[in-house]
């Protein structure tokens, strides 16, 4: 099952190394991991996604806990959760296809943000699930280049006062 | 008035009711030993920076208090690596100091500059990089709070020399509150009260106690739990000591060479109180098969513990004393239950296992047997003796027939299982219980990883005695190349050795031979009578095996007995 984890983590030198070498220590894996300063400077948030059957994800959690530099672990993807990740794919685009690829980027709410005679890059966002089916339609028409940023996450507001 | 970086660091060491460090110096770290020097704290000069930290470790092991290190930066940092992964495996609360290169020559590539906070990360409880004379005190506040607090283990605090000699204003920190880090020492009374109510429904209970009982001072606790309940209790390697080895209920150390009662107790049992303990493989054997019957109660500081190998009924995360003391209250409620006629046929099928297939050996005219030395050792020092242990054959015989009566009494590698442990852990005991008789119960090979340690225990004049089981071989792993690997001894045979005799007296040491069994207890008796350092050499049984055995990953029940 793959799992979304917030990770409120001290902003210190090293902390990252101790959540990447307690992955690889261990011998779980991270299928993404977004790190930044929050609103409070003296704290980072990671946005990390795994996957494991029940007791890898429970171990998971609980050692990132152990972790002396974090100060919390939520697990988003236990309920209602946005997530995003954002993408640049660099595709070729000659003749006929430069309109293929501004329809294809029109439809998914894309922006064109580099221009060059044989190719366009786009911005793009959007869940897993999105990402995953842009790509997929835009293979077929030569993508040159992808850089992803990976997910960041966040659970729901109640709707119900 | 500024205070140097080393200033700052001694006058913290103190705070924190140092008296003692280990230690080994260097380049990187002078500036700390000239402060240190003119300090009321002792030091003890080692001859191997590892021997520094196992020694540390057993100090912290006799005292509760924390054990601790200085060396200098680089070869002096890597050396005490295999130390600090021991202390880590066995969660023994030691800080390490080590010097650096001065903070501008980090990443450098300087000379002896080696990334010891990277190399230590996954083996340390924690570690630091101090940038900043500023940071000193506060950083030493919180590696002993953390090397002490919750489940205990190593920290290391890596100090460049710059800082160690930059000024600053000296506070110390009196309080600590660390944001992201808060043990749990308290047990959940809804948990106990379920765990109290699985113990009041079983009948065929069993206590498996770990080394978290020695670590949180809950012997006491065990055994008025046990006694009152009258459930059957064995213990890890670790927790040897933490309930009385002479005790009625007692069956026996667990798993791979555990005896037959135990192992049998545990596959039988309906409910399973583990309390200190991690389920470690050499314990479980064949998970699946491993209390396949039982509930499980599991009670443990650290929650990573806790369903990590083993499914658990009853989880909970406490500090052993608390949660024991606090069942045994639960317990004392239940006024109404006989606990001797509830569990009368258990305790009489435990007794039978024992009777079936107790400890035992072969005796061999004219040679000397192994588990025949540890029993005269546990005789002629009446089970008061601190015993070390290296780790093989000698460390499983030595934890098979002694029978500890009191925690903090056996000090062995249990976690990491490094060859080298026993002697210089044994000089760290002696200095920590200078009126104890301290045996480091020893192979011939394992005795050689550390042997260097002798003029550290002359120059302190520790009477510790050695006691090597010569064997002339690898022999933990000779017998597994005998059972497993059709008698193949590839790279087992230490047939080249030193006369040990002649090597104790090169140190200034004294040097005892035993060939014949009739010499075992003379020798013992003379040892014990000299107030010095004593190598005592056992030449025993070539292939003597320890038995009962568990071939790995086999179930517990399936073991090679003698
Ligand atoms: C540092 C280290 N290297 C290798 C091993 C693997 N090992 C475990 S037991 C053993 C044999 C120990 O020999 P000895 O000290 O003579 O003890 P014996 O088993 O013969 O009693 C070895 C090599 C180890 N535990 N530690
Ligand atoms: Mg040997």
């Amino acid at each position: 099952m793959k799992h979304t984890y917030s990770v409120l983590v001290e902003n210190k030198p090293g902390v990252l190394s101790r959540v990447a070498g307690l992955f690889s220590g261990r011998g779980f894996n991270i299928e993404s991991l977004c790190v930044a300063e929050t609103l409070d400077p003296e704290l980072s948030l990671m946005t990390l996604v795994t996957r494991g059957d029940e007791q890898i994800i429970e171990q998971i959690n609980k050692q990132l806990n152990k972790l002396i530099n974090v100060l919390k672990v939520v697990d988003v993807s236990e309920g209602d959760f946005v997530e995003r990740e954002m993408v640049l794919v660099k595709v070729k685009a000659e003749g006929n296809t430069r309109a293929e690829v501004l329809r294809m980027t029109d439809i998914f709410r894309g922006k064109i943000v580099d221009v060059s005679p044989k190719e366009y890059t786009i911005e793009l966002t959007g869940d897993e699930k999105k990402v995953r089916a842009v790509l997929e339609l835009l293979r077929p028409l030569g993508i040159k280049e992808v850089a992803r940023t990976g997910t960041i996450a966040m659970i729901r507001s109640k709707k119900t006062p | 008035m500024k205070l140097t970086g080393a200033q700052i660091l001694i006058e913290c060491l103190k705070k924190e009711g140092v008296d003692l460090i280990f230690g080994f110096p260097g380049g990187a770290v002078i500036d700390i030993y000239d402060e240190l020097m003119k300090s009321s704290i002792r030091h003890v000069l080692v001859r191997h920076e590892q021997a520094a930290v196992h020694a540390a470790d057993a100090y912290a092991r006799v005292t509760g208090k924390v054990g601790v290190v200085l060396v200098t930066s680089g070869p002096g940092a890597t050396n005490t690596v295999t130390g600090i992964a021991s202390a880590y495996g066995d969660s023994i609360p030691v800080v390490v100091m080590t010097g650096q290169v001065p903070t501008k020559l980090i990443g450098n590539d300087a000379f002896q500059e080696v990334d010891i906070v990277g190399i230590t990360r996954p083996c340390t409880k924690h570690n630091y990089l101090v940038k900043s004379v500023k940071d000193v005190a506060q950083t030493v506040k919180e590696a002993f709070h953390l090397a002490r607090s919750g489940r205990p283990g190593p920290v290391l605090m890596d100090l460049p020399k710059d800082v160690m000699v930059d000024r600053t204003e000296f506070k110390y920190p009196e309080a600590i509150k660390m944001r992201t880090y808060n043990p749990t020492y308290e047990a959940h009374v809804g948990q106990i009260e379920k765990a109290g109510k699985l113990i009041v429904q079983s009948s065929r209970p069993v206590l498996y106690a770990g080394g978290g009982i020695i670590a949180s001072n809950a012997a006491e606790e065990l055994t008025e739990l046990a006694t009152l309940a009258q459930i059957p209790t064995t213990a890890t390697l670790m927790g040897l000591g933490g309930f009385p080895g002479t005790h009625p209920l007692w069956m026996g150390m667990l798993g791979m060479h555990g005896t037959y009662c135990s192992n049998m107790a545990v596959a039988n049992c309906d409910l399973l109180i583990a309390v200190g303990a991690r389920f470690d493989d050499r314990v479980t054997g064949k998970l699946d098969a491993f209390a396949s019957h039982a509930k499980i109660i599991h009670i443990d500081i650290d929650p990573t513990s806790i369903s990590k190998n083993v499914r658990v009924d009853v989880p909970i995360v406490a500090d052993c004393k608390n949660a024991l003391g606090k069942l045994v209250t639960f317990l004392k409620r239940e006024k109404d239950i006989n606990w001797k006629e509830k569990h009368e046929e258990w305790l009489a099928q435990v007794r039978d296992w024992d009777k079936k297939h107790p400890l035992s050996y072969k005796e061999e005219k004219g040679v000397i047997k192994p588990q025949y030395v540890v029993e005269k050792l546990y005789e002629l020092t009446k089970g008061k003796a601190i015993i070390t242990t290296e780790v093989g054959q000698n460390q499983m015989w030595a934890a098979q027939f002694y029978k500890f009566a009191e925690p903090r009494s056996l000090m062995t590698s249990g976690g990491l299982g490094v060859m080298g442990y026993g002697f210089p852990a044994a000089i760290g005991a002696q200095l920590a219980a200078p009126d104890r008789i301290v045996i480091d119960i020893a192979g011939d090979g394992s005795i050689q990883m550390n042997i260097q340690e002798m003029a550290t225990a002359m120059e302190q004049r520790l009477p510790v005695k050695i006691a090597i089981l010569n064997n002339q071989y690898l022999g933990m792993v000779r017998q597994w190349q005998e059972l497993f690997y059709g008698k193949r001894y590839a790279a087992t045979s230490l047939a080249t050795a030193p006369d040990f005799v002649k090597l104790a007296e090169a140190y200034g040491a004294v040097g005892l031979r035993a060939t014949k069994p009739e010499e075992v207890v003379p020798v013992i008796k003379k040892a014990l009578k000299t107030p010095n350092l004593v190598i005592m050499e056992f030449v025993i049984a070539h292939e003597e095996k320890v038995y009962p055995m568990v071939p790995a990953g086999k179930a517990t029940t399936e073991m090679l007995l003698v």
